[in-house]
């Protein structure tokens, strides 16, 4: 068995006296398509955070690669449920102030990834003027702009139309084919019915499950 | 790997680009500060020798009340769709966004101090006694001290429910020395009496030691949940 590329031992997550997560283990490999999955307040943004180095843990240790979340920052691509990118900036404005971030100065960097996704590199438009399917886009490209091997994704879906989520699922499923390993927090699971490798199942902060395939009678929204 | 300076100054040219384009900043502080200058004016009718004493005064406390209002809003647009996640997660160092927020402001206070100085000339018929040239180390190591203090505190009450409310409360008890250095030194130019340089220097040791504490803190506040 190769080694973990995420270990999170017993982690706990307290915001004052509500347990947010409590006492989660798991270990997650390279190269593998997980969905995280389970209902509102069950500790799956929680996690995602704690992975993102964004929330520190009461309690437990993550590792990352080998190393904590902060130190492997460089090797995480992080997307959040809100868009993490300036309204006021048109998409490559914010790609080009992000590269810089992580030393990037190449601009044809930024309008490739910016092609990946499917958006033009060439849009002037403000992200605030942009559509919601566009922003997800965007902010996913925001999110691979680095090349990490680890991408974090919290509901990349929400509010993005059948059409647009399958476009966005088949991106993601080209990049756990390239060696990436992604980690998906969604509501909507069928649309990564055949993609995912593996749907892990939270509740009330506790991972319950791990299966390769939803149930037979699992209903949602499917890609097509 | 990236480096503090290239950070910074990407941060910097980012936030210019977004003030140029909303003007929230500016507009406030422009509108805020004309109107301590015509309300004072026309509430007192001060003599020449009375308006060069009181002036330091009045000038000062206009652009501190106007500063808040930029500082209050510097975070409030990294707030917004938790843009500042995006900069926590990345490798770019905790102090290059505060420096570069700091200097941000200390550039939209800067054009505000320059809009508005011929206005006070005018409007209190201000000449200075003493060396006027002065005025100018004062105005810098004045406004960095207000802005690089102001920057801080608001990164600090991001958070917090009322962060309109706690800036101005974390900020002036901790900006006392200096808006006593500032008065007390536009006051003695603009009259005459004494040398300015002893408030110039004390507004030099207060600026290094605050930029050196909030560089030193930065990064916890950053961090924090």
């Amino acid at each position: 068995m190769s080694i973990p590329a995420i270990t999170v031992t017993n982690v706990i997550k307290q915001f004052g006296r509500f347990a947010a997560l409590r006492g989660v283990n798991a270990e997650l490999y390279g190269g593998k398509f997980y969905a995280i999955l389970g209902d509102n307040g069950a500790g799956k943004t929680t996690l995602l955070r704690a992975l993102a180095g964004l929330a520190h843990p009461t309690q437990g240790t993550i590792s990352i690669l080998g190393m904590t979340p902060q130190t492997a920052c460089c090797e995480i691509g992080y997307m959040a449920h809100p868009s993490l990118l300036y309204d006021e900036m048109s998409g490559m404005e914010n790609l080009r102030y992000f590269a810089r971030l992580y030393g990037i100065a190449d601009d044809e960097r930024c309008a490739q990834v910016v092609r990946s996704v499917g958006l033009d590199p060439e849009l002037a438009r403000p992200v605030g003027q942009y559509s919601q399917g566009m922003r997800q886009r965007m902010s996913l490209a925001r999110a691979i702009l680095h090349d990490p091997k680890i991408l974090l994704l919290d509901e990349p879906f929400s509010n993005v139309d059948v059409h647009s989520a399958g476009e966005m699922v088949g991106l993601l499923r080209a990049m756990r084919d390239s060696g990436k390993t992604l980690f998906v927090v969604t509501h909507q699971a069928a649309l990564l019915q055949g993609v995912a490798d593996e749907f892990i199942w939270m509740q009330a902060g506790q991972i319950v499950s791990r299966t390769l395939d939803l149930p037979a009678d699992f209903t949602g929204p499917v890609a097509r | 790997m990236n480096s503090l300076w290239s950070v910074t100054l990407a941060t910097l040219a980012k936030d210019i680009r977004l003030e140029w384009r909303s003007k929230d900043a500016l507009n406030s502080m422009l509108f805020f500060s004309l109107l301590v200058v015509v309300i004072f004016s026309f509430s007192f009718d001060p003599l020449a020798e009375e308006s060069r004493r009181i002036a330091g005064g009045l000038i000062w406390v206009a652009i501190l009340f106007a500063a808040v209002v930029a500082l209050n809003q510097t975070w409030a647009r990294e707030l917004r769709n938790q843009v500042l996640d995006a900069y926590r997660v990345s490798p770019a160092p905790a102090n290059a966004l505060f420096l570069a927020k700091a200097l941000g402001n200390f550039i939209f206070v800067s054009v505000l101090e320059a809009l508005m100085a011929p206005l006070f000339i005018v409007f209190y018929n201000l000449r200075a006694v003493g060396p006027a040239w002065q005025l100018i180390p004062i105005a810098l190591l004045g406004t960095w001290a207000l802005v690089v203090n102001g920057t801080f505190f608001a990164a600090m009450s991001i958070r917090t429910r009322s962060r309109e409310i706690m800036l101005p409360l974390l900020l002036f008890p901790v900006s006392i020395p200096a808006v006593i250095g500032m008065v007390a030194g536009t006051t003695a130019i603009l009259t005459g009496d004494d040398p300015a340089h002893f408030w110039i220097i004390l507004l030099l040791t207060y600026d290094v030691v605050f930029t050196t504490a909030c560089l030193a803190l930065f990064e916890t506040v950053l961090q924090a949940e």
